[in-house]
């Protein structure tokens, strides 16, 4: 079987065994077109740049650790919009909690945590036990986390300690502790989906509510599983951008946009909005995408706005590329 | 997981004395009936005699209002699905239950998946898999690993076949499991039925199609209007005295008397050497009043003819004349004001609004006649009022209201609905593909009477159907489709056997290879 020359035919075959996610020839072509742009127009100085390079994966953490988040919940057929407003919370909760002294810094993690279980557990129940569609769930569950946020702070408040910013900004020999993290959360993601029952059985659910219940499966319990790991995934998101920031503010989660980002890369990434297929791999590739996209535009001076407009375009590009490869409907 | 089940007199299941109400209707009154093993049961009856219902009370779907279920010989009641599927007794439905994005194995093992806290074992998974569709003797054509949606829809239902067995299934229950299936698919699929049968499984077998009814099964148990008739040996009764018990009247004919020549009128539709991705050379006419059928295996390119024609997936070459006009029919919408009707085959996925109340549907084909912002009436919605109940009467749709969603009518309704949308169209070329397809011999009857009527009244038919006694019974012309082209013309009245020698090459018309 493994003898020395290899067919197209078995390279073919290797390569659906490994099932790459189409978005990462898209991911390749964006980086590509951005290595053009880089030598036509900053003489290569963008993408060759280390310090650049590590900017744009740190840049991607956020989004990245709070789009697995997300993967799960639009595997399981739902989606979260609170996601935005729990990193704000989490972010403000910390820095008020740890309030400079490394002592808390536990107590402050583990409250954090506790909190974004209980908006997990508050998410999945409004959707499983009260039918609400989860679209109007977590828009409605965001809106609450956002007037209590609005309400009690109005802008940065406490810091985190400098121990604790080196989640932020340190590295473990060259690669930054964030994006050892980052992968940490991308591996056990793929390990939940794609080796646990609790993986396969949210497949099953997301790709039909009925066929799960008929299997035995209990839906609604894998659902707000789903909606627990992303409001966790939000949290440590959190986490990540006031250890960036120092100290959190209540506009944050928002202003990063992270609740339509996170679903715009998980979607990028091949995770079909109807649920029951993708995987956190292709959200991965999905975040970079936006990260390299993101910083040759700022590099080159692109235009704000015009840099938003070529973002969405880029999005529609890439899904209507895989639905018209594989002539189906793809989000 | 062996199939061992003990065979003796007893019944393996048995229901007695079960009700069933649901709002405004009885579904089931008093049904009581015995299934023994080592045989197949079919449970046949008009839609709505029962028989899903019965079948959800005895997979633990519904839960009866009164009455009993037994399961070897033991009172047992069912809270949820699973506690059946756990006892052993599994159904396959009419649409399957399988995730089109995972894989056979993934499917199979769904919510049972071999595993070691949570970690599911994939090595063990695809073994076990491969285990079970070796034990009904598929594993060379199924792998463990393909996804379901790389499946045709008979190796789907072998999947969910599998399943079951994996499930230690002594009760299977397959309702309409031929409905989909090609006629070399459906001996295959009897063939397994009389392996599980050996092993001493109860097979429980729904179907409108008598003819397979009678091949299959030892027993015929009839329902009508929630009501058990009786359950009948098949050797000791005749298709006839079936049909008798479940509509409660002898059918004299299935289907109603052929056009005469003199009725058919000028050709409407000419198609010389039409050709397009799916199909190569295709040559017809069809005339005013006649019904033109169309058979042909599965595959053999009837549907995408009717697709050709409707201009869903238009011919690339070739000419086309509508009413003596060179045309070409690009889209569906312009077909549609060109007089072309079109019954969809899939009347879920194509032809129905689902969601949408009876009267939007009937009147869509109507509506997307008009300009896109004008009344959505020519006369306003006073006239679409009285329009709807007209041809909601003649095509005998038997509903309370016309608000009714689409969803909650029964097959046959859902067909009538898509017939009176095309009638209100005015269309003067009607295409029905699969125009009975899985809907009662009631039902059935008066779809066919509706088509004859509506070639009396001076419409072009075109009907592609897999059930040849429909094609005989109903064609004044037959043409036979084969790999992706016209394999022959039959006249009216041609034979089973002369349309299955011309649809697998094996007429000596020309030398198209053998399939």
């Amino acid at each position: 079987m493994t003898t020395g020359t290899i067919s197209a035919k078995n390279l073919k075959q290797a390569v659906q065994a490994i099932h790459i996610p189409p978005v990462y020839y898209f991911l390749v072509i964006i980086t590509l077109v951005g290595i053009t742009l880089d030598q036509l127009f900053a003489k290569g100085n963008i993408l060759s740049n280390p310090v650049i390079m590590t900017n744009i994966l740190v840049r991607s953490v956020a989004l990245g650790i709070v789009a697995v988040g997300q993967s799960f919940v639009m595997i399981g057929a739902a989606i979260d919009l609170s996601v935005a407003f729990t990193i704000s919370l989490t972010a403000v909760l910390a820095s008020q909690l740890m309030q400079g002294d490394p002592a808390r810094v536990p107590m402050a993690i583990l409250i954090v945590f506790g909190i974004g279980i209980v908006i997990g557990v508050a998410n999945g129940l409004i959707v499983t036990k009260l039918n609400v569609n989860p679209f109007i769930a977590t828009l409605g569950t965001g809106l609450i986390i956002k007037g209590i946020l609005n309400g009690t702070f109005a802008n940065y408040k406490g810091s985190v300690p400098k121990s604790f910013q080196s989640f932020g900004y340190d590295s473990l020999g060259p690669i930054p502790i964030s994006i050892l993290v980052l992968l940490v959360v991308v591996i056990i993601g793929w390990f939940i989906l794609s080796r646990t029952k609790f993986g396969a059985h949210l497949y099953g659910v997301g790709g039909s509510r009925e066929i799960g219940r008929l299997s035995g499966l209990r839906t609604a319990r894998i659902v707000t599983g789903a909606f627990i790991i992303s409001s966790l995934t939000a949290v440590l998101s959190g986490l990540f951008i006031v250890s960036r920031l120092g100290s959190g503010a209540p506009w944050v989660g928002p202003d990063g946009v992270y609740d339509l980002e996170s679903i715009a890369a998980t979607v990028i990434g091949g995770t079909a909005l109807a649920g029951g297929r993708g995987g956190v791999f292709g959200t991965l590739a999905g975040v970079l995408m936006f990260g390299v996209i993101d910083t040759v535009f700022n590099q080159l001076g692109v235009d704000t706005y015009l840099k938003t407009v070529l973002r969405g375009a880029i999005i529609i590009l890439a899904v209507a590329s895989y639905s018209i490869r594989s002539g189906r409907e793809a989000a | 997981m062996t199939l061992e089940v003990k065979t003796n007199n007893a019944p393996l299941m048995e229901v007695r004395n079960i009700d069933k109400s649901f709002p405004g209707v009885k579904a089931l009154d008093d049904v009581s009936v015995k299934f023994y093993p080592g045989e197949v049961n079919a449970v046949v009856g008009e839609n709505g005699a029962g028989k899903s219902t019965l079948m959800k009370v005895m997979v633990g779907a519904y839960k009866q209002d009164r009455g009993t279920i037994h399961f070897q010989e033991e009172n047992v009641s069912f809270n949820h699905p699973i506690d059946a599927q756990k006892m052993g007794i599994s159904i396959i439905y009419q649409e399957f239950n399988l995730l089109p994005e995972r894989t056979v194995a993934q499917n199979i093992f769904l919510g049972r998946e071999p595993s070691t806290f949570g970690v599911v074992n994939v090595r063990q998974l695809n073994k076990q898999a491969r285990s079970v569709l070796k034990e009904i003797g598929v594993d060379t054509m199924i792998s463990p690993t393909a996804l379901i949606n790389s499946l045709s829809v008979a190796e789907q239902q072998l999947v969910e076949i599998a399943k079951a067995i994996s499930m230690d299934a002594k009760v299977l229950i397959m309702d309409e499991p031929t409905a989909s299936l090609t006629s070399t698919e459906v001996q295959l699929l009897s063939d397994l039925i009389s392996r599980l049968k050996e092993k001493g499984l109860a097979i429980i077998f729904i179907s409108h199609r008598l003819a397979e009814v009678f091949e299959v099964a030892e027993k015929i148990t009839v329902l009508k209007d929630g009501q058990y008739v009786g359950t009948a040996k098949t050797e000791e009764v005749t298709p006839e005295d079936i049909v008798y018990m479940m509509v409660g009247r002898v059918l004299d004919h299935y289907f109603p008397p052929l056009g005469s020549p003199e009725d058919f009128g000028d050709v409407v539709l000419r198609v010389e050497d039409g050709s397009n991705e799916f199909l190569s050379s295709i040559n017809l006419e069809l005339r005013k009043g006649e019904v033109l059928g169309i058979s042909g295996l599965q595959g053999s390119g009837r549907t995408e003819l009717a697709q050709a024609l409707f201009g869903a997936e238009p011919f690339k070459s070739g000419s086309v004349e509508l009413q003596s006009k060179t045309v070409s029919i690009k889209n569906p919408s312009w077909a549609i004001k060109q007089g072309l009707g079109f019954v969809t085959e899939d009347r879920k996925s194509e032809g129905l609004l689902l969601m949408q109340p009876i009267r939007d549907n009937i009147l869509l084909a109507l509506r997307s006649l008009q300009p896109l912002f004008g009344w959505i009436h020519p006369d306003g919605i006073r006239q679409s009022r009285k329009l709807v109940p007209t041809l909601g009467e003649q095509v005998d749709i038997r509903v309370d209201s016309y608000s009714k969603e689409v969803q909650d009518l029964s097959g046959g309704n859902q067909q009538k609905v898509v017939l009176s949308k095309w009638l209100a169209s005015k269309a003067e070329i009607f295409i029905f593909d699969e125009p009975t397809r899985g809907i009662d011999v009631e039902s059935k009857a008066s779809v066919h009477d509706l088509i004859r009527e509506l070639t009396i009244q001076g419409v072009a038919v075109i009907m592609i159907s897999s059930e040849l006694p429909e094609i005989i019974g109903m064609s004044d012309r037959i043409i036979v489709m084969r790999d992706g082209t016209i394999g022959g013309e039959l006249p009216a009245e041609s034979s089973e056997a002369d349309i299955m020698l011309v649809a697998t090459g094996q007429d000596n018309s020309n030398s198209a290879e053998p399939s």
